[in-house]
């Protein structure tokens, strides 16, 4: 009992630092409202690539359709700002799971690196597409509408939308990793042939996942288009080159296949990034390959990985008995 | 759209000179897809690096012209440099990812694409650069169709490079011990082959071929630092096509590759024609595994 009351505490201990954390620092919300995007990120790649062994370098895509989706909703439906970003939202993570369900009957058949780099094309085509197509404003992006309040308000308001969206996030999986469909995707990982052997529907399995991953990406490009107040085809909705390949980096540094993990890696990551890299300069994008190379070669357990084999007592898993 | 493709029928010259520029622009692929295939089919290591070998020759051949050393000299000079820089790389980093899990390997690799293109954004600035080669123009079918020297010579210099490759692989010591590393790592050592060096020379006559691939690349078009990707995936897409070991196939599917691009890039319009390439690529991908999951099989 002691245990549980000790965690329960944690738990709003936690909670209510979310709550306080912008008016403590009300300089750095920007950057925390950042942090649970990155969070977002992390989560649902390592649903991908750390639970189920799919490792795609393309999930960024749907992060860019969400945005393209509700930023078009917001432009033609004529409604209010606040009805036009929900449905908007709501319309991006259904349209991006119903893509990665229509792209998974192809893609999801190919396995390791011929995923990974199948997947990699869609998204870069994705930004070549959406920066050709005159309808979602080509090259020059989409503008969102203003935000209907003072400044201050916009920043609490996405703060609270995005770490709401983190939090269900984390939550569904949490849930989800706990249950049979948790186990399917983690026999999957371990060994696809013997996990359909045993009566697996594996594909399901593996739209399934892929398709949940795409709709809370899509939900979070919706809200970080908006964030970010103009969709860039190429630097902010498909933007391969830095969330594409941070949500890989994070989930892989803070440890693949957990479900703290991606959430550790997120907030060392950012806040490595936020401290350092203004000191760089342009050569922030060198650094990011030379970290990339130096995680992959030397630490691919990640922090969580690298705890639980030297601590397994602490970190490792735990077997509940019910 | 559908006017562009009348228009291919109503002008064949014009199909002509599309689908021949398009020939000569794939033999460059066709040099860049046979490393990629040594890389692969010897080290077992899909190169995502490759792309950024063929920009950072194109630079290589670009400041050694404007040492003012002649421009056709270039060649062999990126090739030298990219070999050099290919030994390097792998020195430091390949060689700790050759026997690890394969997403290690395509991760590592595209770590190392992101830094050389960022590299080279910071030092070479972000301009499209070309070079001019000082040779004349083809004229074909009375002047309808016009074909740059340089692109014909790029055009046979890949080929004879392919060919050179071809007889290297397969008389010369060197090329002996690559084909039987490829078949059998442990028997080749157990043999007396020095494996870690066929790999390391492997590695860098792939960063070799790029390399003149690279300065034929800004001679005949231009180059830019993010001009790497593509040409990776366009690498990737050839030999996936033609398979590791068939030189023959490589030069076909290249050739096809860059006839392609460029008529669909002209039906299409050009702004589309890298995301065409990539689509090609997943679908390529994506026909295969169809195809192999009749047999309950899946591309390995």
């Amino acid at each position: 009992m002691k245990g549980r009351a000790a965690r329960y505490a944690a738990v709003a201990g936690a909670g209510l630092l979310v709550l306080a954390a912008p008016f403590l620092a009300p300089a750095f919300v920007t950057q925390f409202t950042f942090l649970w995007l990155m969070i977002v990120f992390a989560l649902t790649w390592d649903l991908m690539g750390g639970q189920l062994g799919y490792n795609s370098f393309g999930n960024i895509l749907f992060f860019g359709i969400g945005a393209y989706a509700c930023a078009v909703f917001q432009r033609d439906s004529g409604l209010g700002y606040y009805e036009a970003l929900a449905i908007g939202a709501a319309l991006g993570g259904v349209l991006a799971a119903a893509a990665a369900a229509f792209l998974g009957l192809g893609i999801l058949g190919l396995r390791g690196h011929y995923f990974a780099i199948g997947t990699l094309g869609l998204g870069i085509a994705a930004g070549e597409i959406a920066g050709g197509w005159d309808y979602v404003g080509a090259g020059s992006g989409m503008t969102v509408p203003l935000f209907p309040g003072a400044l201050a308000a916009r920043s609490l308001f996405f703060y609270f939308t995005l770490a709401a969206l983190a939090l269900a996030t984390f939550l569904t999986l949490r849930w989800l990793y706990g249950t049979r469909f948790g186990l399917a995707l983690n026999a999957v990982r371990d060994d696809e042939d013997k996990a359909e052997a045993m009566g697996l529907y594996t594909a399901r399995l593996k739209t399934a996942a892929w398709s949940l991953s795409a709709f809370f990406l899509g939900i979070s490009g919706a809200l970080a288009g908006n964030l970010i107040g103009f969709i860039d085809p190429r630097d902010v909705a498909f933007a391969g080159a830095t969330y594409g390949v941070w949500m890989v980096l994070m989930a892989i540094l803070g440890g693949k296949g957990t479900l703290w993990g991606p959430v550790i890696g997120a907030a060392v990551f950012h806040i490595t990034q936020e401290i350092f890299w203004t000191y760089l300069l342009g050569w922030q994008r060198v650094a990011l390959g030379l970290l990339i190379v130096a995680i992959v070669v030397f630490f691919p357990q990640g922090i969580l990985g690298t705890l639980r084999e030297k601590f397994p007592g602490r970190f490792g898993s735990k077997a509940e008995v019910q | 759209m559908i006017d562009n493709f009348l228009l291919l029928f109503d002008y064949p010259v014009l199909s002509a000179d599309l689908a021949l520029n398009g020939l000569l622009i794939g033999a460059v692929f066709v040099l860049a897809a046979f490393g990629m295939a040594l890389v692969w089919g010897v080290l077992n290591i899909i190169n995502i690096v490759q792309g950024e070998f063929v920009m950072l020759g194109g630079f290589v051949a670009l400041m050694a012209a404007e040492a003012g050393l002649p421009v056709l000299l270039g060649i062999p000079i990126a090739a030298l440099a990219l070999f050099i820089l290919g030994w390097g790389l792998y020195r430091l980093v390949i060689f700790r990812v050759i026997d690890r899990d394969l997403f290690v390997s395509v991760l590592a690799t595209f770590g190392l694409s992101i830094v050389l293109q960022q590299l080279s954004n910071e030092l070479f600035g972000a301009d499209v650069r070309t070079l001019e080669a000082g040779l004349g123009t083809l004229l074909l079918f009375d002047g309808a169709v016009a074909l740059a020297q340089i692109k014909v010579l790029a055009f046979f210099l890949a080929l004879g490079l392919g060919l050179l490759l071809w007889l290297f692989l397969k008389y010369s010591r060197l090329g002996q011990a690559i084909r039987a590393t490829a078949q059998n790592p442990r028997a080749a050592s157990i043999l007396g082959i020095d494996t870690d060096r066929v790999y390391a020379a492997t590695y860098a006559l792939n960063a070799a071929l790029c390399g003149a691939a690279g300065a034929l690349v800004v001679m005949a078009w231009a180059i830019h630092p993010y001009i790497g990707l593509p040409y990776t995936v366009r690498s990737f897409l050839i030999v996936i096509v033609a398979g590791i070991g068939n030189i023959g196939a490589v030069v076909a599917a290249g050739l096809g590759l860059g006839a392609f691009e460029n008529v669909a890039g002209f039906i299409f319009g050009t702004e589309y024609q890298i995301a065409l390439v990539f689509l090609l690529m997943v679908l390529v991908l994506v026909w295969r595994n169809l195809r192999l999951q009749r047999k309950r099989m899946y591309l390995k």
